[in-house]
């Protein structure tokens, strides 16, 4: 794998290894050992022009933890900030030889552009690209969901799996409905119209305005954040409509199927898409899922740097 | 001024014959003829010089993305004999001097004859006419006014705009965006779009404009011009109107001929272009459109930019696409190859129309003893593998880079001058 | 290179003595086999150490703690191949921490995963001592490394390749040498 930028990529054979790679990694994390050896003389760099304290720190942690060295470069207080284009961004992470770059950018595209533009020998891992795809995340919910549903073993046939909220906007939504489907599972989208895609109805989900009706039969329901501007552009009239007919509370959470879990890519907003109610209570997998991201990167970039594939072999 | 004899051409799609260029004219249409020079045209089509309705030359302003001269260079290399060039420059071409200084440029450069094109409000703005009436009575004889870039998307400003120029036989040429409806908009909106994370640009902000446009100018008695129409929409829109007998022409670029927003999934910034590609269905529509004469001709939108305005991601790259040097491969590979037009066709929609649009008396006419020697040959055999870093203009941002498109000009005459011959630059 | 069908060279009962034999002499050698626990390198490195935890539990009347070091993360080649697969590793009751730790595996050759496995283990804890047991050692080694424990010492050639099937893996239990053709 030279190049992690959509799942839309990945084989249901590759994604399966990055999940049960993960889940190796984690036993081997688990069990108090330090720091792993493979990525041993490899450079990482963290290239963020969206601030995303998170998920940065959760990229650190993944190559740290794999003996990489780890640059962090936040683009706002640098030369970036000061108009530098990501071309020469990038010629200059190259002379500083990144073998990978963890790229975070506000276009979508953007880690497209960088991996296929020829300013880089290195890898590029999609940390989120305007409102494309965020594919880490779609893997560590995959994860999580194998754990709880399917003993973390194998893929996810036959599961139902409910994603709620802005999916026009979201890259979170559609790294996951490409992910879900690969490994065979039945997606629904729940929102309003005004927040959902042109062409949507292409995409091989099932479709629903109607929240109730789609938690019916589901063994996990993914809340997508919902935001403030969204409002002001005229999407939907205001948070508090937006909240009663699809925000998450327990009462839609016990529509579900038994053993089902409620997941949020974070971060929340209290009240609004979720109660803090479920957010806390015994189905919510949320704060799992930011210590599975950890072990998601951390086999994606043992599989990309691990080998024989990084710029200097 | 050297006489030339073009040997064994089809003009315009007949019988070999030669042509005789002398004093400027066509002196003589027969067998055998001799002349000074000769130029062997074996093969090749002989068509009246090429004119293009819609170019933007950015000077004065933008000279890393082109020049007058350089444009001009571009626009003889693609068998063009005069271009119309945009008023999006900076200065805004919105008064007589700034399109002076374009008209002079272009005779300095004696290459093609350049037309500029007045701005229709003051700095694009939108809000208050520009001066129309003194840039038709400046020395560069302005008809044609265009805020190509931007629409005049005010319905006062532009009934205004339309009934004013009726007084020196002016036309409005019109950008058709409605700005509300593409606020931020990147590529078109469609199943693509909504894959790839892209802000979408829908056919409707173009339609709706077409339609307003089109009865605004049949209520006042005006004459319109809808500037690179891209959506199957407003090919029926404009079909409408002209079974109304409603005074309105149209154009389409070379590259809504043939590319579609499916070329985005690469996010290659090249593909960025105002109106957007358009899907499959659309591109059907406009060659129909252009074949049965709804849509009157083609227009190239020659649209340069300095590679660090495309050498980005896609959202901050710029819209546009060249287009003067290939125009003529891919009409000729769109719509000749295809049998929707012949060369008899392709010499309307690409040099006796657009003329009569913009009122250029000296260019646009038929081959024909006693013409001016403007004449573009072109040989329908040749193929061509278009490489980026060969581009006449100044800037490289071709979206055919890496295509090989049939047929090539191998000589250009501007006014009984050889502007290009044996497929190069004189 | 590729190599031709092969030739048997143990088969089951052979193997089945032969890990009987090591069972023996790993409880003789460790008076009793108190503090040891048994490590198998993946993939027939484990199947060969729980049927070996097995025997020693039976003789002994006391069940031998066994589990498995995967190695792939510590290997010395890993830029000469794409990255691999990890296997699973299991710390078993006890853990390592001043134990008696006998790392398993089928074929001893250059010593490069036992090196691998070593480095492996002492980040999980500090073991009393390490010993090797292999069912098979091929020669031509190219570290310092030696077997305590070796079910069979097989001369080979470098152009020859040892297979050890087992029956947890393969259907069968036997040992085939290949030749490259």
């Amino acid at each position: 794998m030279k190049h992690l930028l959509s799942t839309a990529d990945l084989s249901r054979e590759e994604a399966i290894l990055i999940l049960d790679t993960a889940n190796q990694l984690a036993q081997a994390t688990g069990q108090g050992v330090g720091k792993l050896p493979p990525l041993r003389g490899r450079t990482v760099v963290n290239l963020f022009y969206e601030d995303s304290t998170r998920t940065r720190i959760s990229f650190e942690a993944a190559a740290k933890r794999l003996s990489a060295d780890v640059i962090n470069f936040a683009a706002k207080g640098s030369s970036v900030s000061k108009g530098e284009s990501l071309k020469d961004t990038a010629l200059t992470l190259e002379a500083m030889g990144a073998d990978a770059i963890v790229l975070r950018h506000g276009s979508s595209g953007a880690a497209n552009t960088l991996a296929h533009s020829g300013w880089i020998s290195g890898s590029v891992v999609n940390a989120g690209d305007g409102t494309h795809e965020h594919p880490t995340q779609a893997l560590l919910d995959a994860y999580t969901l194998r754990r709880h549903l399917r003993s973390g073993q194998g893929d996810l046939a036959g599961a139902t799996v409910t994603i709620v909220g802005d999916i026009l906007h979201s890259r979170v939504a559609r790294s996951n409905v490409h992910l879900l489907q690969t490994l065979g599972a039945n997606v629904r989208l729940v929102a309003p119209p005004t927040l959902l895609p042109f062409g949507v109805d292409t995409w091989g989900a099932q479709i629903s305005y109607n929240l109730d009706e789609a938690l019916v039969g589901s063994d996990a329901v993914m809340m997508l954040r919902i935001q403030q501007e969204r409002m002001n552009a005229a999407y939907f009239p205001t948070i508090h409509e937006y909240s009663q007919r699809y925000g998450l509370n327990q009462t839609r959470v016990n529509l579900m199927n038994e053993g089902a879990i409620v997941m949020h890519p974070g971060p929340m907003n209290r009240g609004v898409e979720i109660t803090s109610e479920v957010a806390d209570g015994p189905q919510s997998v949320i704060v799992e899922q930011v210590t599975n991201g950890v072990s998601v990167r951390m086999a994606v970039l043992y599989l990309m740097l691990g080998g024989n594939e990084a710029r200097n072999d | 001024m050297t006489s030339y004899v073009l040997k064994s051409v089809s003009i315009v799609g007949g019988e070999p014959t030669d042509l005789l260029i002398a004093d400027g004219v066509v002196a003589q249409i027969g067998q055998n003829l001799s002349g000074e020079q000769i130029v062997d045209g074996a093969g090749c089509i002989a068509l009246p010089g090429l004119v293009d309705l819609h170019t933007h030359l950015r000077e004065p302003g933008k000279e890393d993305a082109e020049t007058v001269l350089s444009g001009s260079k571009a626009a003889a290399a693609g068998g063009f004999t005069s271009v119309h060039a945009m008023a999006n420059t900076n200065p805004v071409a919105d008064t007589a001097g700034v399109v002076e200084q374009v008209w002079r440029l272009g005779n300095e450069a004696g290459l093609v004859d350049v037309r500029p094109i007045g701005a229709v409000t003051k700095g694009l703005e939108g809000t208050t006419l520009a001066e129309l009436g003194a840039m038709a009575d400046s020395a560069a004889g302005v008809r044609v006014f265009s805020d190509d870039g931007k629409c005049v998307h005010d319905p006062i400003i532009m009934r205004r705009a339309l009934e004013y120029v009726k007084a020196f036989d002016g036309v409005i040429a019109q950008h058709a965006q409605e700005p509300k409806l593409t606020d931020g908009a990147q590529m078109n909106e469609g199943i693509i779009s909504g894959q790839l994370g892209l802000r979408g640009w829908p056919a409707v902000a173009e339609e709706a404009i077409i339609a307003r446009d089109v009865l605004l100018a049949s209520h006042v008695g005006a004459r319109l011009h809808i500037c690179h129409l891209s959506t199957a929409g407003s090919v029926e829109i404009i079909r409408w109107a002209k079974s109304r007998g409603i005074n309105v022409t149209a154009e389409v670029t070379p590259h809504h001929l043939i590319l579609t927003d499916e070329l985005a999934t690469s996010y290659n910034p090249v593909f960025k272009v105002n109106p957007p590609l358009r899907t499959q269905a659309d591109v059907e529509a406009v060659r129909e459109g252009l074949a049965d004469g709804t849509i009157d001709i083609v227009a190239t939108d020659h649209a340069p930019h300095p590679s660090q305005d495309k050498d980005c991601e896609w959202s901050a790259a710029a819209f546009g696409m060249t287009g003067l040097e290939t125009a003529l491969q891919v009409v000729h590979a769109t719509m000749v190859k295809t049998g929707l037009i012949t060369w008899a066709q392709v010499a309307d929609r690409m040099s006796y129309a657009p003329a009569v649009i913009g009122r250029v008396a000296t260019q646009g006419q038929a081959i024909a003893v006693g013409a001016p020697a403007n004449i573009t040959l072109f040989d329908p055999n040749a193929e061509v593998l278009i490489k980026a870093e060969h581009s006449v203009s100044a800037s490289h941002n071709t979206p055919f880079a890496g295509y090989t498109l049939p047929g090539s000009v191998s000589a250009t005459f501007f006014n009984g001058r050889p502007t290009v011959l044996d497929g190069k630059l004189v | 290179m590729t190599h031709t069908q092969g030739r048997v060279v143990l088969d089951s009962a052979d193997i089945s003595r032969a890990l009987t034999r090591l069972a023996h002499e790993i409880i003789e050698r460790t008076q009793g086999a108190q503090n040891v626990t048994l490590m198998g390198i993946p993939t027939r490195g484990v199947a060969l150490a729980n049927r070996l935890a097995g025997r020693i539990g039976e003789i002994q009347g006391q069940p031998v703690p066994v589990g498995a070091i995967d190695v792939t993360m510590y290997r010395d080649d890993l830029r000469m191949r794409p990255a691999r697969a990890l296997l699973p590793t299991v710390i078993p009751e006890f853990g390592v921490e001043g134990r008696l730790v006998i790392l398993v595996d089928d074929v001893l050759y250059s010593g490069r995963t036992i090196r691998a496995a070593l480095d492996a283990i002492s980040e999980h804890g500090r073991p009393e001592a390490v010993q090797l047991a292999v069912l098979v050692d091929r020669g031509h080694r190219e570290l310092p490394i030696r077997a305590d424990y070796v079910g069979k010492n097989l001369p080979t050639a470098k152009t020859e390749t040892v297979q050890v099937q087992l029956a947890e893996h393969d259907d069968v239990d036997q040992i085939v040498i290949r030749q490259a053709s």
